[in-house]
């Protein structure tokens, strides 16, 4: 595939005054914000903050009031981008009654993506000893490896991941840590969220994010020198101290 | 539209099928065991004779009907459904790659209740075997594409279960089994001729019969077609990609 060098200032994701509801909730309201290419930024923020909505309207998935979302310069959810974006939801959203291969190969073939890709995320999310298994019959840390496996199909330049390290064991969320930077220094840009402060040390950027407000927007190391503080936490709970 | 991602949809779905092998027996065998059932009931009289082709009608189609709106549901629930949106899959291909998966299914059940109802129950044919089978699989397809249709409406299990008395219940009592549509009033008899189940019946009734020419139970089958295609375009374009 060609890869069009861009100017390293264009930013992977620019959300724009935008105003989104989750049933009768107003959840973002005139959000604004940009991530930056080719970084691992961290989402962060307790449940209810509005990051699987902010997700959502990224992939395009999402009904927003008003605003504008941008995704590589185009409208998110536009049809060219539908290659571009990888995303995994909080829930794996897989076929229980395939297996792990059948999964990966279906999704291949809708990506249109070459057959040696499956066993390349296989080998990427450690599931090849599993690939035979019906996915319905495999572990919650294992299942939500499939679907993230099944957003690597394609090598997408951004991949959307909600809190893709719920409940795995530590080794193994280490792991994936290292895939996610492995994959920002081949220049894929992610954005993945985690209610875990102790993960936001591991991003490049953080957006920490409150009632659907972004309450900061920095380097981990910027944060707590901005706060003055020791820790993300800290930092997390000073910056909504000062808001009060 | 694409051929390649449409097949690949229909291989997935008969894939997850093939793993839950009891599915595939009743799928298969329930529609015969009816109308055997009802060949029964009525085994000291001659109203199987009358009422027989439009069993071959009735329970394929309401069989189908339930198994692909369910089917369907199930990866709108899972989120498989938005993760394919969220990809180059046409909606299309979506809808087509369950009809051609289902109408293979559709075409070995309806076989076999064709041939149930004619070795087993002594259903007499007067027309052609082949014709009856066409008619049968094509209506069986009809209950497939409705599903289709229902559970794009349908946002939970709940509604699709109500679908099924809306959509298909008036077509049973509106199609001339419980008293010939010419004998309907005036505003039922007309609204009983339009309905897509009517044609089936009538062409199943015709070739058994033998009451009317091939060309008669072409037309009927025509409009069976014109009815799938409707309800596959339809539900194509029901199906959303960006949702509250």
């Amino acid at each position: 595939m060609e890869h069009v060098v861009k100017p390293p200032a264009e930013p992977a994701v620019s959300v724009s005054d935008l105003h989104a509801r989750r049933g009768s909730r107003q959840v973002l309201n005139a959000l604004s914000l940009t991530i930056p290419a080719g970084l691992v930024v961290g989402l962060i923020g307790p449940s209810g903050s509005g990051k699987t909505t902010l997700m959502r309207a990224i992939v395009g998935v999402q009904i927003v009031q008003s605003g504008s979302v941008s995704v590589f310069g185009q409208p998110a959810g536009s049809a060219s981008l539908r290659r571009r974006v990888g995303y995994v939801t909080q829930e794996a959203s897989v076929y229980d009654d395939l297996t792990v291969r059948q999964n990966l190969d279906y999704f291949r073939a809708v990506l249109g993506a070459g057959r040696a890709d499956v066993g390349r995320v296989l080998e990427a999310t450690d599931l090849g000893a599993s690939a035979g298994q019906l996915t319905g019959s495999l572990s919650g840390g294992q299942r939500s490896r499939v679907s993230l496996a099944v957003a690597l199909l394609g090598s997408p330049e951004l991949l959307v991941l909600d809190e893709p390290t719920v409940g795995l064991d530590p080794v193994l969320r280490r792991d994936l840590w290292a895939l996610f930077h492995r994959l920002a220094a081949e220049g894929t840009s992610l954005l993945v969220s985690s209610h875990v402060m102790d993960e936001a040390a591991r991003c490049d950027r953080l957006l920490l994010m409150r009632d659907g407000e972004v309450l900061a927007d920095d380097t981990p190391a910027g944060l707590l020198a901005a706060t003055g503080t020791a820790d993300i936490e800290a930092a997390f709970l000073t910056l909504i101290e000062e808001r009060e | 539209m694409n051929l390649s991602r449409t097949l690949a949809t229909a291989g997935r779905v008969l894939t997850q099928i093939r793993h839950d092998p009891r599915t595939v027996v009743l799928l298969l065998l329930v529609p015969s065991l009816l109308i055997g059932l009802v060949a029964w009931i009525f085994s000291d009289t001659t109203v199987f004779e009358t009422v027989g082709p439009a069993m071959i009608a009735l329970f394929p189609f309401i069989v189908m009907f339930l198994v692909t709106s369910i089917t369907t549901l199930r990866e709108r629930r899972t989120g498989t459904l938005e993760r394919l949106l969220s990809m180059p899959l046409g909606r299309g291909d979506l809808i087509l790659g369950y009809t051609l998966a289902f109408g293979l299914l559709a075409v070995l059940q309806s076989s076999i209740a064709v041939l149930f109802a004619v070795t087993v129950c002594g259903l007499n044919i007067a027309g052609s075997i082949g014709l009856l089978v066409a008619v049968a699989v094509a209506d069986a397809v009809l209950g497939t594409t409705l599903g289709l249709l229902a559970s794009a409406f349908a946002r939970t299990e709940f509604q699709v279960v109500q679908f099924m008395p809306l959509l298909v219940f008036p077509q049973i009592l509106l199609g001339g089994i419980f008293l010939p549509r010419d004998q309907l009033p005036e505003v039922l008899q007309a609204i009983g001729d339009a309905l897509p189940l009517s044609h089936a019946i009538d062409a199943l009734t015709a070739v058994a019969s033998g009451s009317e020419d091939d060309a008669y139970v072409v037309g009927k089958l025509l409009a069976i077609v014109a009815w799938i295609v409707a309800a596959v375009v339809l539900a194509s374009l029901t199906l959303r990609r960006k949702t509250p």
